[in-house]
C-alpha cells in the first residue's frame, strides 16, 4: 500500500538565525570565555550556528547574577507580581509559538508536526500551570510560609529542549528562586531563544541565566559552591554522578532519568486502538523520551494479530525532513546517539534477537534510523534490559496478568508504564502492581502540566508537574 | 544457766540468682545471634555493664534485606487501615510493659526514672500519631489532576520500598520509634541500625514488634556498630532508601550517600546535631520514603 504525499514544507523563513550566539547572564547576550562549538541540523548536518562553551568562570558569573537576582528582586516580589511576569512569559510563547516550533525541529530533528502540536503548546501550558501557583504557595500544602530555595542549577536533555526547560524553569519562578540552566549540548537554540523571550518580557535581569555548552558547564554548575537546588534531566549515568557529588554539600537534588517503559497490551485491548498507542510509545520523537514504551509485552492469544497490525502501521510511518509536515518520524538527534543505537540493536542481533524495519528509504545526509522492531527477545537480553533511546521496540509475550507485571517490573528503572486492556478493574489493579511513577492506560506518552511526572528506582526523585512539582522549589 | 538444745541453725537464705536475657538481633521475625558470633559489652551511662550485645556483621545485614524484602509485598499490600491498626497496637503493647521500658531507658540514658518515663510516654504517643497517618497519607499528599484530555488522572502516594535506618545513637526509644514508625506505617519495610552505646532499648522494643501482629521481616533490628554495617547496606542494591539520621560523623555520611548513589537509594540527610524528638515531628519522615504514582485511566462509553 503506498500513498504518494506531495511535500508539504515547514518555512524556515520565520526564524532569524545568528550566526554565532553567547550565553545569556544577567538578562543580556555576552560572549563565552570558552571556545565555541557548531551546532548543527541532524536531518542535514548543516551547521546552523555557533555556539559559546561557558567555563567555570562564565557559570560562576551566571551564578552570581541569579543570586543577586534572587536576594534583591525575585524572593522580594509579591507572588502575585512574579505570577505576571510568568503569564506574560507564557503569552509570548504562543504568540511566538511557530518559530520556536520551526526552530526547535531544526535543531532537534524532531517533526514539526510534534514540536507545533506537542512540544511548543505543553511549553506554553506548563508557564500557565505555574504562573497560577506562584501568589498560592501558601495553600499548596507545604507549610503556611513556603519559602524558595535561592538560586536553582539546571541542566536538560536534547530530547524535549524547550520542553524540559519550561519543566524545569516555571516550578523554579515560580516558587521564587532564580535560575542558571544548561542546555544540552546539540540542542542550545531554542533555550537562547525562550532568553530573547525574557528579555521581551521584561523579566528582571539575572532571573533566567542561560548557559551553553557541554558536560564539562555541567559539571561547573553541579560543583558551584553557591547552588541552592539541582534539578537534572538525563541518562541514569550521570544523575548517580550528580548524586555522589552533592553528597559532601547537601544541596537538594531532583533527577528524571532514563527508563525502560513496558507496553502492556492484553488481550481485550482495542487492537487497532493499542497499535496506534505502540507506535506512539516507541515512535514517537524517534523513540528519544526517557518514558518511552520501548518493551512491548503481548499477550500470548493476540501476538501474531498485534504483530501484523504493528508491522503494517509502521510501513506507513513517514521517515524524513522533519519540517515536512508529513513527516512521522526525524532524524536521530546526534551522530553519537545514532552510534549507539547501532551498537545496540547490533547487539540485539548478535544475541539471537530476530530483528525488522519496513522498507525505508534514509536520506543520504544527516542521522537517520529507520524504524526497527526485536521479536524472540528475551528479559536477558541487552535490548531488553538496557535504554536504547531511539525508534527500537523489543517485543517480549506473556500469558497472565502477574506473569506481565512480573515482566514489566523486571528492571532497574521505573519510569512508566502503559496497559492497553478493555477492563477498567483490570486497569487499577495493574497500575497498583507495576512499580513505575507513570502509568498510561489506553494511552502513552502523555503529558499534562498538572500531572505529577517521575520515576520509582533508578529512574530518579521527585517530581515534575503539579502541585508535587513546586516541593523540589520551596523549603518546607 | 538453763540448757537449751542446739538447733540447727537456718543458713542466710541466699539472694536469687536473676536470670540474664541475652541480647539478640531481630530478623524475619525471629531473634537470632549474629551470625558471626561476636557481641560486645553495653554499660550504663556509668559504665557499669549491663549486657552482652550482638554485634551484627555484613551477613546480618544482608540477611535482614533479604527478610525486610520477603516482608514487603505482603506489609505494602495491606490496607491502610490494618497497617494503621497494627501500629496502634504497637503503641498498646508498649503501653503494657510501660515499667519495664522506663527501666531500660532509665539505665540506657542516664536519666532519673521519671524522665524515662515521660521519654517513654512519649514513644507510645509517637506510634498513636503515627498510626493514625497510615490512611490519610494518601488524603494529604495525593492528588486528581485535571488534565486536559478524556483521563481520570490521579497521584497517589507508595512505598518506596525496603529503607535502611541508621537510629538516633542518643535517644535509644522514642528516637528509634520516631524513625520506625513513619517508614513502616506507610507500607515500607526497613532495616534498622540500633544505637551502638543503647542497644538495649531497642532489642526489648522488638520483643513488643513481635507481639504486636507486625509481621515478620517489617521491621529487622540490627546491633552493633553502625559504622561497621552501615556501608554494606549503603551500598546494597537491593535497600531502595537510607535514613543517616543517626551518623554524626560527616564523612561518614558523605561516604554513606555516595554508596546510595550506586541504585539511586532515597537519601533523609542527618542533621548537623541530634534533633528533639520531643518535638512536633511533621510529615517530612512519611512523605520522605514514599513514591508518587500518576495514573491516567481513560474515561469513556
Amino acid at each position: 500500500m503506498g500513498f504518494e504525499y506531495a511535500p508539504a514544507l515547514e518555512s524556515r523563513s520565520v526564524v532569524d538565525l545568528k550566526s554565532s550566539y553567547g550565553l545569556f547572564i544577567d538578562g543580556e547576550f555576552v560572549d563565552a570565555s570558552g571556545p565555541s562549538f557548531k551546532s548543527v541540523s541532524p536531518a542535514t548536518e548543516e551547521v546552523l550556528a555557533e555556539i559559546g562553551q561557558a567555563d567555570v568562570a562564565d557559570v560562576d558569573r551566571a551564578v552570581q547574577a541569579a543570586r543577586r537576582a534572587y536576594s534583591r528582586t525575585w524572593s522580594v516580589m509579591s507572588g502575585g507580581e512574579r505570577a505576571k511576569y510568568l503569564y506574560r512569559i507564557a503569552r509570548i510563547i504562543q504568540e511566538r509559538s511557530r518559530e520556536l516550533a520551526v526552530l526547535e525541529s531544526l535543531d532537534n530533528g524532531k517533526p514539526i508536526r510534534e514540536a507545533r502540536d506537542i512540544d511548543v503548546p505543553l511549553v506554553a501550558a506548563y508557564f500557565f500551570y505555574y504562573a497560577g501557583w506562584a501568589d498560592k504557595l501558601e495553600y499548596a500544602g507545604f507549610g503556611a510560609d513556603p519559602r524558595p530555595l535561592g538560586v536553582a542549577g539546571q541542566i536538560i536533555p536534547w530530547n524535549f529542549p524547550l520542553l524540559m526547560l519550561a519543566w524545569k524553569i516555571a516550578p523554579a519562578l515560580a516558587a521564587g528562586n532564580t535560575v542558571v540552566l544548561k542546555p544540552a549540548e546539540t540542542t542550545s537554540l531554542t533555550a537562547l531563544l525562550f532568553a530573547e523571550i525574557c528579555q521581551q518580557a521584561d523579566l528582571p535581569p539575572g532571573v533566567v541565566n542561560i548557559v551553553t555548552g557541554a558536560g564539562s558547564t555541567g559539571q561547573a554548575l553541579v560543583a558551584h559552591p553557591d547552588i541552592d537546588k539541582l534539578a537534572f534531566t538525563g541518562s541514569t549515568e550521570v544523575g548517580k554522578a550528580i548524586a555522589r557529588s552533592v553528597a559532601a554539600t547537601n544541596t537538594p537534588v531532583t533527577l528524571e532519568l532514563g527508563g525502560k517503559a513496558a507496553n502492556i497490551v492484553f488481550d481485550d485491548a482495542p487492537i487497532d486502538q493499542a497499535v496506534e498507542g505502540i507506535v506512539n510509545g516507541i515512535f514517537f520523537n524517534q523513540g528519544h523520551v526517557c518514558c518511552a514504551g520501548s518493551r512491548l509485552l503481548v499477550q500470548e492469544s493476540v501476538y501474531d494479530d498485534v504483530l501484523a497490525r504493528l508491522k503494517r502501521r509502521m510501513a506507513t510511518l513517514r521517515m524524513g525532513d522533519p519540517l515536512d509536515k508529513n513527516t512521522d518520524v526525524g532524524a536521530i538527534n546526534s551522530s553519537e546517539q545514532l552510534a549507539r543505537i547501532h551498537e545496540l540493536t547490533a547487539v540485539g542481533e548478535s544475541e539471537g534477537a530476530e530483528r525488522w524495519s519496513p522498507p525505508c528509504d534514509l536520506p543520504e545526509r544527516g542521522f537517520w534510523f529507520a524504524p526497527t522492531i526485536f521479536t524472540g527477545v528475551s528479559q536477558a537480553h541487552r535490548i531488553a534490559r538496557e535504554e536504547i533511546f531511539g525508534p527500537v521496540l523489543s517485543v517480549l509475550t506473556f500469558r497472565t496478568p502477574a506473569e506481565a507485571v512480573e515482566k514489566a517490573n523486571n528492571t532497574p528503572f521505573g519510569l512508566s508504564a502503559g496497559v492497553w486492556t478493555d477492563k477498567g478493574s483490570r486497569i487499577l489493579w495493574m497500575a497498583n502492581q507495576l512499580r513505575a511513577g507513570v502509568v498510561w492506560a489506553n494511552t502513552f506518552n502523555r503529558f499534562d502540566p498538572t500531572s505529577p511526572f517521575g520515576g520509582y528506582k533508578e529512574s530518579g526523585y521527585g517530581r515534575e508537574g503539579g502541585r508535587h512539582g513546586l516541593e523540589a522549589y520551596l523549603a518546607h | 544457766m538453763v540448757w537449751r538444745p542446739t538447733l540447727p541453725t537456718k543458713p542466710p537464705r541466699p539472694s536469687r540468682l536473676d536470670v540474664r536475657k541475652t541480647s539478640k538481633l531481630y530478623i524475619g521475625g525471629g531473634f537470632p545471634r549474629s551470625e558471626s558470633g561476636r557481641s560486645y559489652a553495653v554499660s550504663d551511662s556509668r559504665g557499669r555493664f549491663l549486657a552482652n550485645a550482638s554485634r551484627a556483621s555484613r551477613k546480618d545485614a544482608r540477611d535482614a534485606v533479604v527478610a525486610a524484602r520477603k516482608a514487603f509485598a505482603g506489609w505494602s499490600a495491606k490496607t491502610a487501615y490494618n497497617r494503621g491498626q497494627v501500629v496502634y497496637r504497637i503503641a498498646e503493647v508498649l503501653e503494657g510493659r510501660h515499667p519495664q521500658f522506663a527501666a531500660e531507658v532509665e539505665r540506657a540514658e542516664g536519666l532519673s526514672s521519671k524522665a524515662a518515663s515521660a521519654l517513654v510516654d512519649a514513644s507510645v504517643d509517637r506510634l498513636v500519631w503515627y498510626a493514625g497517618w497510615a490512611d490519610k497519607v494518601a488524603q494529604v499528599v495525593g492528588s486528581t489532576n485535571p488534565v486536559a484530555g478524556p483521563y481520570f488522572d490521579f497521584s497517589i502516594p507508595e512505598p518506596t520500598g525496603v529503607v535502611a535506618i541508621v537510629a538516633p545513637q542518643e535517644s535509644s526509644l522514642l528516637g528509634l520509634v520516631s524513625v520506625v514508625a513513619p517508614a513502616v506505617v506507610t507500607g515500607n519495610t526497613c532495616v534498622v541500625m540500633t544505637s551502638y552505646e543503647r542497644p538495649l532499648p531497642a532489642i526489648a522494643l522488638a520483643e513488643v514488634l513481635a507481639t504486636s501482629d507486625v509481621p515478620g521481616g517489617v521491621v529487622n533490628l540490627l546491633t552493633g556498630d553502625p559504622t561497621e554495617v552501615a556501608p554494606w547496606i549503603a551500598s546494597h542494591m537491593d535497600v531502595n532508601a537510607i535514613d543517616l539520621s543517626g551518623v554524626s560523623d560527616q564523612q561518614l555520611a558523605t561516604d554513606l550517600q555516595v554508596a546510595a548513589a550506586d541504585n539511586l537509594k532515597r537519601i533523609m540527610r542527618p542533621d548537623a546535631r541530634e534533633l528533639d524528638w520531643n518535638a512536633d515531628p511533621g510529615t517530612g519522615r512519611l512523605t520522605a520514603f514514599l513514591e508518587t504514582k500518576t495514573v491516567w485511566h481513560p474515561i469513556g462509553i
